[in-house]
């Protein structure tokens, strides 16, 4: 009985913020008028996030591990400006201009992680000293804004994947997409079978896991709710396929379907979920935070551990670099101003522990589009800038409250 | 009441407690009278619910969140803090000090109760009542002194000067010599009796049945949640350890310990001149050239006073977790090995099981299952990635072979009790498959049905081939278990008693040795 309510009460926390999520997609749907989930904005709410995403994901393990890491916006910037300094001045292909850009992002995850690791340097101090540090470097490099990047380059942010299928008719105009609409003309077949496909493949790995789980006599939440389960997330997979697949840039009836873009959040997304659950270094992560010394005692190899923490949060900097450089198009010395904050945030508001040693990259990836939904159904609704930083501070502080209080209550039963 | 000798004129009488946490009991009907001025013992295992009702008490659990009363001084009282249970002269001193480390002795004393004018601390009047409170309990120390600088001991002397200085007439000590030495425990037990004389009233919650003996007037024994049976020490019939237990446990035990046949093998491990300083003070020797070994399939016992660096020696020698200037040599069957790292340590069969099982030996928000792996994680790994059904497996016949109490594996080691949670850690290590397993205090904090499991469980290990060495402050323990005893003080090992001529005795006169070769010389 306990169990079952231990289960419920996990995975409620957990629907909770997904809950808030989706309240937050239908309110800010409400006020601007059905514009937020417009195949057009739905594109570009994925584009203008990718950033938080992909940081995101690096910060997990950082605080995960009890660490912070102030610095990744501040990276961001120098990545960028490296890059575009390489592609605009010496004018370099523009994949190797990638490459030294995820180089450098190790670089400074290893300086980094050195300080924090080996000299034992609290990370807030080690990464704020990174944050000027970097800051003060791409002022250097990015003197004056390196524009005219190579279309290849451009690509990666806004680029979309070829339409195979062509484009088809679609099925839904005139009932569920107004006739008139722009929208209504033609849908992506490619965007909607890698909607099939990944409700199919999450099917599967829930029955997988559910099976070998009860072969272990690991009790297992009733049937019931693990169906209902997979029909929401499959209605949500492939509501947001569909609407991409519509996707026409505004006015001009061309078809665009998946962004590239998306399939990298996709890929990064499940190799870190992977890594997270499945790997020794995810688990020595968890450890460390949780209790160092145990895990030292243990045989945890912490420094090394903290030292991988920091070269992945580099890694992910500069992949968050190129998608922005890309995105925008150029490399400017202001790019990546307040990414940590963002990062930082969409992990607590994912139910991250403060103290370390809990957090799901679900978690994150749920916190990280409700900032982002935030960013995007503001600005359609015209708020102004300043306005919308005060409420994501105050979503911040509500999401984490909900989350403890809710915590504190689990712990009482 | 039928009131002979004018005896029952009770302080305290709880009378009637009930108090439920969602889905448990944790007190029944619980009824508890305190005779003014004795010393009452309270006995029971871990999760009877001695610490509840002690909490019900001091206002922890507020009034209205069980039934029944309390009375206090003829009073029913409702109390709703600390502080309201305080005001009557209630002070409870919890097992975990409540003291702030890098505060003054004196002003932890009157933390929260400060000695003030208008806000402004009289540094004067702090000073000198510190000091008058630290003369009667018996503790010759600066009160200007950091916390951090002085002993545990010292410290639980400074609780209780803080309880005096709040006009305490009840004081609550919850495991009060658990942390402390042979010594510094007969120091504390002296005070009690003599704030006893002073009249003060004093419960006590132990574990330790040979204190009780020597100290209690009544000793009250709660089991499940429920009062079973209060008694009085000093009655017709005197009231043996063997008695207390037998309604601890709601069963005689026949014995403490199992019954166990050594079959005694090779040298397995050997340590020689091992000489280790102090990671701070890093001039001072904490373990003295120290030499001493291990067989396969013996169970040897470190005995030492606290602080005669027998945990020192242990985690010195796996991975140098603990010490400076670490010198000396290890020999694994014969050969010689360094053991530089915890990984080095592990990489030839050495496992060392913490004293400090929420500190050190366990990740209390990871589960059951994750904490069993965690150090042999490697076994079930390919290439970095977890075998995570493998894994399942594996928790789950420790679960069933160590008889690991948990819902299931999938629970935060948080959850289980101390007897569990310390068979967590031992799976935790016999999944790394050691050839010698060194168990810090492997019993402390557990009720006694669980440390006859933990002895088994030992007992199965050496007769797997295993050599363990088991570090322990209880001497009837290491006599009942051991094989060898090597005892150790101030640092240096003083003697090996095999079991037939190990006495207490005997031991504790080795554990000793030094102290009193000082005392010769003055």
């Amino acid at each position: 009985m306990n169990q079952l309510k231990d289960l419920v009460g996990k995975n409620l926390r957990q629907y909770g913020i997904m809950l808030a999520l989706v309240v937050i997609v239908i309110t800010f749907a409400a006020i601007t008028g059905g514009k937020l989930v417009q195949p057009n904005n739905v594109a570009a709410l994925i584009g203008q996030n990718a950033y938080v995403l992909i940081l995101a994901l690096g910060m997990l393990l950082v605080i995960i591990a009890g660490h912070i890491d102030l610095s990744v916006g501040s990276g961001v910037a120098l990545i960028g400006a490296i890059i575009g300094y390489q592609m605009s001045v010496w004018q370099v292909p523009w994949g190797w201009a990638v490459l030294t850009g995820l180089g450098v992002g190790l670089l400074i995850g290893a300086w980094q992680g050195f300080w924090v690791a080996f000299v034992k340097i609290p990370a807030f101090v080690v990464t704020l000293a990174g944050m000027l540090l970097f800051r003060g470097l791409d002022q250097v490099i990015a003197a004056r804004t390196m524009a005219s990047l190579p279309q290849g380059f451009v690509n990666i942010s806004n680029g979309f994947l070829p339409r195979f299928f062509g484009a088809l008719k679609n099925p839904f105009a005139g009932w569920l997409i107004p006739s008139g609409s722009v929208f209504a003309r033609n849908l992506d077949g490619v965007t909607m079978a890698i909607g099939l496909f990944a409700v199919l493949g999450l099917g599967f790995q829930a029955w997988r896991n559910r099976s070998s789980q009860k072969e272990h006599g690991i009790p297992v939440p009733p049937l019931s709710l693990a169906i209902v389960r997979w029909v929401l997330l499959s209605i949500a997979i492939l509501a947001v396929t569909f609407v991409l697949s519509m996707n026409t840039p505004g006015a001009t009836p061309i078809l665009r379907g998946t962004p590239i873009l998306l399939i990298l959040l996709g890929i990064l997304i499940l190799v870190y979920s992977f890594v997270t659950s499945r790997t020794v270094f995810g688990r020595h992560v968890y450890a460390v935070g949780g209790n160092r010394n145990a895990a030292l005692l243990s045989g945890v190899n912490t420094r090394l551990t903290d030292f991988m923490i920091f070269v992945n949060m580099g890694f992910l900097t500069a992949v968050a670099a190129i998608v922005t450089t890309s995105r925008a198009g150029n490399a400017s010395a202001q790019a990546g101003t307040g990414y940590e904050l963002d990062a930082i945030a969409s992990c607590f508001i994912g139910g991250t522990a403060v103290t370390g040693g809990i957090g799901r990259v679900s978690g994150a990836m749920i916190g990280a589009l409700i900032m982002g939904v935030l960013n995007m159904g503001l600005s359609i609704a015209r708020v102004n800038a300043n306005w919308q930083m005060a409420i994501k501070g105050l979503v911040l502080l509500i999401a984490v409250t909900l989350d403890l209080v809710s915590k504190r209550r689990s712990k009482v039963a | 009441m039928d009131d002979r000798d004018g005896r029952d004129d009770y302080i305290l009488e709880m009378r009637g407690i009930n108090k439920e946490f969602p889905g448990v009991k944790a007190l029944q009907d619980v009824t508890l009278n305190v005779r003014r001025g004795e010393v009452h013992a309270i006995c029971g295992e871990n999760g009877a619910g001695k610490s509840t009702l002690m909490k019900v008490l001091s206002g922890v659990h507020p009034a209205g969140s069980y039934t029944g009363d309390i009375v206090f001084e003829g009073q029913v009282c409702h109390f709703h803090t600390i502080k309201d249970s305080e005001k009557q002269g209630i002070v409870i001193i919890h097992q975990e000090l409540a003291l702030s480390p890098y505060l003054s002795i004196a002003e932890n004393i009157f933390l929260g109760n400060e000695r003030a004018k208008a806000g402004v601390v009289d540094w004067r009047k702090t000073t000198e009542e510190a000091q008058e409170l630290l003369r009667r309990v018996g503790l010759d120390e600066d009160p200007a002194r950091r916390i951090v600088d002085i002993g545990v001991g010292k410290q639980q002397l400074v609780e209780i000067a803080k309880a005096l200085s709040k006009k305490v007439k009840l004081l609550i000590l919850d495991e009060p010599t658990a942390a402390l030495n042979d010594d510094d425990s007969e120091n504390l037990l002296q005070l009690i009796r003599q704030l006893r004389d002073q009249g003060i009233t004093c419960i006590m919650i132990s574990h330790k049945l040979g204190e009780i003996e020597e100290i209690a007037d009544t000793t009250t024994v709660i089991r499940d949640g429920q009062t079973i049976e209060s008694l009085d020490m000093h009655g017709t019939e005197p009231v043996s350890q063997e008695r207390i237990i037998r309604g601890m446990v709601g069963r005689s035990l026949e014995s403490r310990f199992p019954e166990h046949t050594a079959t005694i093998g090779d040298e397995v491990l050997r340590i020689e001149d091992w000489t280790v300083y102090h990671p701070i003070d890093t001039g001072r020797q904490v373990v003295k050239g120290a030499s001493l070994d291990i067989h396969r399939g013996e169970i040897v016992g470190l005995a030492g006073l606290m602080g005669a660096g027998r945990t020192e020696l242990a985690m010195s020698l796996f991975g140098g977790t603990y010490g400076t200037r670490i010198s000396g040599r290890v020999y694994k069957d014969g050969q010689e090995i360094s053991t530089r790292t915890v990984q080095e340590a592990m990489s030839h069969g050495i496992a060392y099981a913490t004293e400090d099982r929420k500190r050190f030996g366990l990740n209390l928000i990871q589960t059951v299952k994750e904490n069993i792996t965690s150090a042999g994680l490697g076994q079930l790994a390919k290439l970095g990635v977890i075998e995570t059904d493998a894994e399942t497996g594996i928790a789950e016949d420790y679960r069933q072979s160590l008889d690991i109490k948990t819902p299931s594996i999938e629970v935060a080691a948080s959850k289980l009790s101390g007897g569990n949670q310390q068979k967590v850690v031992l799976a935790k290590w016999i999944y790394t498959d050691p050839d010698v397993l060194i168990l810090d205090e492997p019993t402390r904090g557990i009720d006694v049905g669980a440390k006859y499991e933990i002895y088994v469980i030992m007992n199965r290990l050496a007769d797997a081939g295993k050599g363990v060495l088991m570090i322990s402050s209880e001497l009837p323990e290491l006599l009942g278990v051991c094989d060898r005893i090597f005892t150790l003080s101030e640092g240096r090992i003083t003697g090996c008693l095999a079991r037939a001529e190990a006495t207490p005795e005997a031991l504790m006169t080795l554990m000793t040795l030094e102290t009193i070769k000082k005392d010769d010389l003055k």
